[in-house]
């Protein structure tokens, strides 16, 4: 065996625990202001990533325990959920997690070797093929009457016997379809803007939501689990570009605020795009990937066919990472480039 | 006395386990009854045998002598007897045995004549040969030639000199009460250097956790009459490494691919300084050391050994316990398991670490790379590990060399922060032997395709000078014939000659003249030898006849090995 014989006690289960944790405050935040229904949403995510997880490693011939217990199943199984509108039927999100656990990741080579974060890709198939359903995005408890409980949360998501009544009136756009559609139907951000769903500075209810996964975000960079390149500059590349779009003209394009306190834009910029497996490893390579993820991310908000580009936005920088990454090498103790081959002394 | 500290970029901070060994005294071990020194102690060429089995050495006799430009020169480090020169377990990664010279001490523990060196007076290649063949080798753990390293270069002058008295390592404590109890000799060495070197800034690096080891070097520094600046530098590993000390020292980094007196500073090991004093002050090769035994030990402490010590003895010495599953030579981060306790203390032991379970749990499996960057972030030699170990994996060699692969110093750092706990220095490693293989068979293809090529080249000419010379012959034959032809004609215009002088007709006669030819050419026989060894001074006379006695050895040696695979058939 050969040295050094010693190790620091951090492991990849500590990590994902940690991630997972901080994702806590942003799961209370949700039930606290959304109903529970996110609950039934998360159990049925890791429930199918945990059993895809397993059977992909059986499989492959895979040993179960030390990648079961590694957590990323269940980190993308939560990632997803959170994406997810949360009161999406089961088999929604039963599909988005099978194709993120089954393809996205043990296909390409399991844990470590996907190119795409399995959870963007779990949702990009879902936006894709099953637009309507992707909107039952339950309405903030503040907005409405009609407050489900656990159990009606539960029936919601299963198909069972609920009145469409019921449903319709605890589901509602999200803040960005609302800005979307109204844009066009020819209105004027001003005018979009006074509905309800729109908050203080971003959507009602979903302002704090994206404000605790900001918080959970911060807490990872305490730890110094991610580093603050990718989350600052996803989020600048977001608000920059909403900026300059909004400064050139405010009655097409929404303020930068309202884009930047979108729970996805949060989710993305602290917890996807800072995945390690599929992000840029280079310090400026994370700056560009960061700043690129949240342009995209713009573009695709305003100019794209879906609602939301976060998910499009990080896919597409995935795709780029070997090539950031390989022009980005930092110089290495000595000062000499890459590039610059020893020579034969 | 502040200096403005520079930092290195990475490190680590594993638990220290410095106080297990570090209160103790000095304890000198004893003579041992069988002493083993293996000609490959350092980095280079091996020693070369100047011994032979049966022959009674003394202490401090050279009993191998430096071999080639970068190499050092091995000592008796006790009397006694050459019993064997053999391959004996050694103290390498391979842990494949190697050539050693095997000595019986007599007891008596007898020196060599020995006097101190009076270095201001000696020429600096005289003083340089010396130590070389004093055996001085770098005792911080790369083993380089000292007197290699203590050449300023065409300059002739190398402005900073720094002792490194660092010691990163966890639990290695030999540097520390070295300078906690040596720091006098430490210097007078250093003052040595500092005249080898032509430096005029002389600076000693030692890590904060070590305030005892700091107090004494200040002092003792403070009695010099040359200045020398002993500075704290922060406890943060590897800051021992020769470059990374040079960095926090100076805010220098050594150009990648280039030597460190290119920018005009030299590093030298705490423990080198001291064994440079006991040379030149004392006369004295370097056939002792201090190793640390810590660990999994009843008393760890640190021990005074000569060199060639099996280092079963320092473990009994300082209590061997229940429970042991290995031995280390050297500290956790860099060092390396031990294959056989027979294997003898080495110039490089500078630590002999005794492993429990308790102390050195198993290592738990790996798991895929995350690609995390923790490594990255943890190298001080500012590489991607983990693209080298992307790259290493998958045998892309040329790749890792374009991301710098022979950079890497293999500090452990890198696997020791890695939360997949993935071996990744043995992947460089791997690596970087992979290349050398290549690069040593691509070193033979291209010799022998050379040879192919001059042989080829041979023969051709040959073939060509045999051509030139058959028609310069046939040509000398036509221009004979042509000449013959009009001498005939000539002739014939005069009388014939008497036949019987033309040729020696008689047999008898015949055979004397070969006889007489063959004497002469008998006498010329010693005249054909080569002339220009015939009056040589002694000393030439000497080596040619070493020479050709181990030719003579080595024609037996090849021989053997065939003999023996004879048998085996």
């Amino acid at each position: 065996m050969p040295s050094p014989f010693i190790l620091d006690r951090t492991s990849v289960t500590q990590i994902m625990a940690w991630v997972l944790a901080a994702l806590v405050p942003a799961i209370a935040t949700y039930v606290w202001l959304f109903g529970p229904g996110i609950l039934v949403t998360l159990s049925i995510a890791t429930l199918t990533a945990v059993g895809a997880e397993a059977a992909m490693l059986k499989a492959r011939g895979y040993p179960l325990r030390p990648f079961l217990v590694d957590l990323s199943a269940i980190v993308t199984a939560w990632l997803l959920a959170l994406s997810l509108p949360s009161l999406a039927p089961w088999w929604l999100i039963v599909t988005g997690t099978l194709f993120a656990i089954v393809v996205a990741k043990h296909l390409y080579g399991g844990l470590g070797q996907n190119i795409f974060n399995p959870a963007m890709v779990g949702y990009a198939v879902l936006i894709v093929s099953f637009p309507v359903q992707m909107t039952h995005w339950a309405a903030p408890l503040e907005l409405t009457s009609t407050h489900l409980t656990l159990a009606q949360s539960s029936a919601v998501i299963f198909g069972g016997d609920v009145p469409m009544a019921t449903v319709d009136a605890v589901t509602m756009a999200t803040p960005l379809d609302s800005l979307r559609t109204g844009l066009l139907r020819q209105l004027t951000v001003d005018e979009v803007m006074t509905e309800p769903i729109f908050g203080r500075f971003g959507g009602t209810g979903f302002e704090w939501l994206a404000a605790a996964f900001a918080l959970g975000g911060l807490l990872l960079w305490a730890l110094r689990i991610i580093s603050w390149h990718v989350p600052l500059t996803f989020l600048a590349g977001v608000w920059l570009t909403a900026g300059f779009l909004h400064f050139y003209d405010p009655g097409r394009f929404g303020p930068p605020w309202f884009h930047l306190f979108a729970p996805s834009v949060m989710l993305g910029a602290f917890f996807i795009a800072t995945d390690p497996v599929t992000g840029a490893t280079t310090p400026r390579g994370k700056l560009i990937f960061g700043l690129g993820a949240g342009f995209l991310t713009l573009v695709i908000r305003t100019w794209g066919g879906f609602p939301d580009g976060v998910a499009f936005a990080i896919l597409l920088m995935n795709l780029a990472v070997p090539l950031i990454d390989q022009y980005t090498q930092p110089p290495v103790y000595g000062g000499s480039t890459r590039k610059a081959k020893e020579p034969a002394a | 006395m502040t200096r403005e500290l520079h930092t290195f970029k990475g490190g680590v901070h594993p638990p220290e386990h410095k106080a297990e060994s570090s209160g103790r005294p000095i304890h000198a071990a004893p003579l041992p009854r069988k002493l083993v020194f293996p000609l490959r102690q350092h980095i280079g060429n091996a020693a070369k045998p100047i011994v032979e089995v049966g022959d009674h050495v003394k202490k401090g006799q050279m009993i191998a002598a430096a071999e080639g430009a970068i190499s050092a020169a091995v000592h008796a480090s006790s009397s006694g007897t050459v019993t064997a020169i053999e391959p004996q377990p050694v103290p390498h990664v391979s842990g494949l045995p190697d050539l050693c010279i095997m000595i019986e001490t007599d007891g008596r523990d007898e020196w060599i004549d020995h006097a101190p060196l009076d270095y201001r007076t000696m020429a600096p290649a005289e003083l340089r040969g010396k130590l070389r063949d004093m055996g001085l080798a770098g005792l911080g753990g790369a083993v380089f030639p000292t007197g290699v390293k203590l050449d300023p270069g065409a300059t002739q002058h190398c402005p900073t000199l720094i002792i490194n008295g660092g010691e990163c390592e966890p639990w290695i404590t030999c540097d520390d009460v070295l300078m906690r109890h040596r720091a006098d000799e430490i210097l007078q060495g250093v003052a040595v250097m500092r005249h080898l070197m032509g430096s005029t800034e002389i600076l000693v690096g030692i890590e904060d956790n070590k305030p005892e080891a700091i107090a004494a070097m200040r002092a003792a520094a403070a009695a010099l009459d040359f200045p020398v600046e002993v500075v704290a530098v922060p406890t943060l590993y590897p800051s021992g490494g020769a470059k990374q000390m040079t960095e926090i020292l100076t805010g220098k980094q050594v150009p990648s691919g280039k030597r460190s007196t290119d920018i005009g500073l030299q590093v030298f090991n705490v423990g080198t300084a001291y064994a440079v004093a006991r040379a030149v002050h004392h006369g004295e090769p370097l056939i002792s050391r201090l190793v640390t035994v810590t660990g999994h030990v009843l008393r760890p402490q640190n021990f005074e050994v000569l060199i060639g010590t099996p280092m079963q003895t320092l473990i009994s010495l300082a209590g061997e316990r229940d429970g042991t599953t290995g031995v280390l030579m050297g500290g956790p981060m860099m060092g390396m398991p031990v294959p056989d306790l027979e294997a003898p203390v080495v110039k490089a032991t500078n630590c002999l670490l005794v492993q429990s379970r308790e102390l050195f749990p198993p290592l738990p499996k790996a798991l895929p790379c995350i690609r995390c960057t923790r490594c990255a972030d943890a190298c001080p030699a500012e590489l991607q590990p983990q693209e080298l170990f992307r790259f290493a994996k998958a045998g892309d060699f040329g790749r890792a060399q374009e991301y710098h692969l022979f950079d890497c110093i293999e500090c452990g750092c890198c696997s020791y922060v890695c939360p997949s706990h993935i071996p990744l220095v043995d992947f460089y490693r791997y690596a970087k032997s992979e290349i050398w293989a290549h690069e040593k068979d691509k070193r033979a293809a291209d010799l022998a395709r050379e040879r192919h090529e001059f042989r080829q080249f041979r023969q051709d000419r040959e073939k060509k000078e045999k051509a030139e010379k058959l028609a310069a012959k046939a040509q000398a034959a036509r221009a004979q014939a042509a000449q013959d032809q009009v001498r005939r004609a000539e002739l014939a215009t005069e009388p014939a000659p008497a036949p019987a002088a033309a040729a020696p007709a008689d047999p008898d006669a015949k055979k004397a003249l070969i006889a007489a030819a063959l004497a002469r050419a008998q006498a010329k026989k010693p005249d054909a030898a080569p002339k220009n060894v015939d009056d040589l001074p002694p000393a030439q006379r000497r080596q040619i006849d070493e020479i050709e006695t181990r030719r003579a050895k080595i024609r037996e040696l090849a021989r053997q090995p065939l003999e023996s695979e004879e048998k085996n058939t």
